[in-house]
């Protein structure tokens, strides 16, 4: 039964769903104005709103002392090269299990969900052994392979999802029309996949951005990327709120601009008027 | 040059036998129609023609050359879905053009190969619009266009009119047998629909069970069905079936009559029944009688009949179109 809607319900409504979604960003906006205070402000208590001394001298510190720039070059690096190589093994990989399904392949892809389920630092020790053996430390190669390992089994199982949507008609149209695996892979797939891949692209990136737990522990200097560049913030000399709060301000930037640009990437479906 | 020679070819899914031995040629531009009932493999049998699936035995020869091992691409064969299977992403121009490009035909030639295609099917003005934007005529006319550009060997149709509203079907399938007569390429033609099976080809293969049940011209499959399958699925309405004391006295363990080789009587005849439902559609009647010891009979009459629900009356085959099937189901031949 259709229930009415009466102003008062709508107002209610609104105003629950505005307090939500405020006490859900309030901790990144808390962060936002912790990053402008000075280190005392952002230690008062009552801690203060708005009305404090509101100051960019934490930006201009923490890029000084341990350079935003490199750390930043270091995320963007990780990000793309894992994603990269997700995409390069994951896009064959979903393929063959979405449109050359074996009596196997539902293991397979639960197998790979699986290795998802055992927490990283078990094998922390072997890990960090095989690196340090094998010189992989602190270099960006050692992390982009991680972090590609790490993640290729949401890929997969994302792309997997989204090609099983696409129908084998139309992949059987290009075959019989002359294109190799490649060629169907490249003209037909691939854009009709474009919504799919585009999420499961920014997905990635945003998991190999924050990603903590192997950058923190397999780099140093070199390579490593702006969690590394945070976490430098909570030392043994102290925490330091308004920095530490301007650090990390400057590392959710721009994946944040990243995502607020590709939403429409996103949500677009291409695959509309293919079939019936 | 198209002919298409299976032998022995097999197929099966896991344990599950789908096509079990079948032997068929097909001559170069002949126009062959499977038919058959949902599940019958005439949908698999065409893909094994095409190189979509791989035959577990026998051997699919295109021209002389086995191309059991081939893939697809290189048989040479241009295919019409049932879903159209057009590329979303790509304008009509590239949908028609895109087997030309796959070849490595230069643009100028596909442009003009492409623009030649659209102007029979109808379709030039429609050459820079999405296939999102047309409609399911069109699409499928899309569809023709890319299997007819390429020149192949062979088209296969794989129940390509199932999509279409009755009124659409029947013009298309007209516009089939047109271009596939101006083009005179073979043509392998899937279809569950026995008249559009009867109306296109030049011969009819009557799949059931993944078997060829019968081979053989539209009118000798309806004049001269092998079997009882093939005379219960060929014609429209269905063969009267007959068995028991009615038939042994033809000599046979079934025997079958046509709707229209059965005449009516008021008065004589040498069954009696009782209508039950009489359709008048104009040109014809159709009535469904029911007579005792025997079942239902359908008739068929030209013109008009007036005769109610309810009415007596005397049916009589015509003894020289009555078909006489066996105990095994097979067909007796005088």
């Amino acid at each position: 039964m259709a229930r009415r809607i009466t102003t008062t319900r709508r107002i209610t409504v609104t105003a629950a769903g505005w307090l939500v979604g405020f006490l859900i960003f309030f901790p990144i906006l808390w962060m936002v104005l912790t990053s402008f205070k000075t280190e005392l402000d952002a230690f008062s208590t009552p801690p203060q709103f708005l009305f404090f001394h509101w100051t960019t001298e934490n930006y201009a510190i923490v890029q000084t002392r341990s350079d935003y720039v490199h750390h930043a070059m270091n995320s963007i690096i990780l990000a793309l090269g894992s994603t990269l190589v997700c995409l390069v093994v994951g896009i064959p990989a979903a393929w063959s299990m979405a449109f050359a399904p074996t009596e196997r392949t539902r293991q397979t892809l639960l197998w790979m969900l699986s290795t998802k389920m055992m927490p990283a630092v078990g094998v922390l020790i072997p890990i960090y052994l095989l690196f340090r053996d094998t010189g992989l430390l602190d270099t960006h190669v050692g992390l982009i392979f991680i972090e590609f390992m790490a993640n290729l089994p949401i890929v997969i199982w994302m792309l997997y999802t989204y090609f099983k949507e696409i129908p084998k008609d139309i992949l059987e149209a290009a075959r019989m029309d002359g294109a190799t695996i490649g060629k169907e892979l490249v003209f037909v797939l691939a854009p009709m996949a474009v919504p799919g891949i585009a999420s499961t692209v920014l997905l990635n990136i945003i998991l190999a951005w924050n990603e903590a737990f192997w950058t923190l522990n397999l780099t140093t200097v070199s390579a490593a990327p702006l969690t590394a560049f945070i976490a430098s913030y909570s030392s043994p000399e102290g925490l330091f709120w308004a920095k530490l709060s301007a650090a990390s301000t400057l590392a959710i930037a721009p994946i944040l601009v990243l995502g607020w640009f590709s939403q429409k990437q996103l949500v677009r479906g291409l695959t509309f008027g293919a079939v019936k | 040059m198209g002919k298409i020679e299976l032998v022995g070819v097999e197929k099966t899914f896991g344990h599950v036998g789908v096509i079990k031995g079948v032997d068929l040629q097909v001559e170069d531009g002949e126009f062959v129609v499977f038919v058959g009932p949902s599940g019958c493999g005439k949908s698999t049998l065409l893909r094994l023609i095409a190189g979509l699936e791989d035959t577990t035995g026998g051997r699919i020869l295109i021209d002389g050359v086995d191309v059991s091992d081939t893939p697809p691409a290189k048989r040479g064969l241009s295919m019409v879905f049932q879903s159209y299977a057009l590329y979303p992403h790509m304008s009509v121009r590239s949908n028609i053009g895109f087997g030309l490009r796959m070849a490595g035909v230069p643009k100028e030639e596909r442009n003009r190969k492409v623009e030649a295609a659209a102007a029979v099917l109808n379709l030039t003005a429609y050459l820079d619009r999405r296939p999102g934007q047309l409609s399911g005529g069109q699409r499928q006319r899309v569809a023709i266009g890319r299997a007819i550009v390429r020149e192949p060997k062979a088209f296969l149709f794989d129940e390509p009119l199932s999509n279409l509203d009755a009124a659409l079907r029947v013009n298309m399938r007209l516009e089939i047998a047109r271009l596939q007569n101006s083009l005179g390429t073979t043509a392998i033609y899937v279809t569950h629909d026995q008249i559009e099976a009867m109306t296109l080809a030049d011969k009819i293969v009557v799949l059931n069970a993944g078997k060829i049940e019968q081979v053989g011209s539209p009118l000798e499959l309806y004049d001269h069905p092998a079997n009882l399958f093939v005379a219960g699925f060929i014609g429209s309405p269905k063969m009267n079936l007959v068995s028991g004391a009615a038939a042994r006295k033809h000599g046979a363990a079934t025997i079958g009559v046509r709707p229209e080789h059965v005449s009516t009587s008021p008065t004589i005849g040498e069954w009696e029944g009782v209508v039950s439902v009489a359709e008048h559609v104009g040109s014809d009647t159709f009535l469904y009688v029911t007579v005792p010891d025997i079942g239902d009979i359908t008739v068929r009459a030209v013109g008009e009949l007036a005769l109610k629900p309810g009415a007596k009356v005397f049916l009589t085959p015509d003894i020289s179109r009555i078909h006489r099937f066996d105990r095994d189901g097979n067909a007796v031949r005088n």
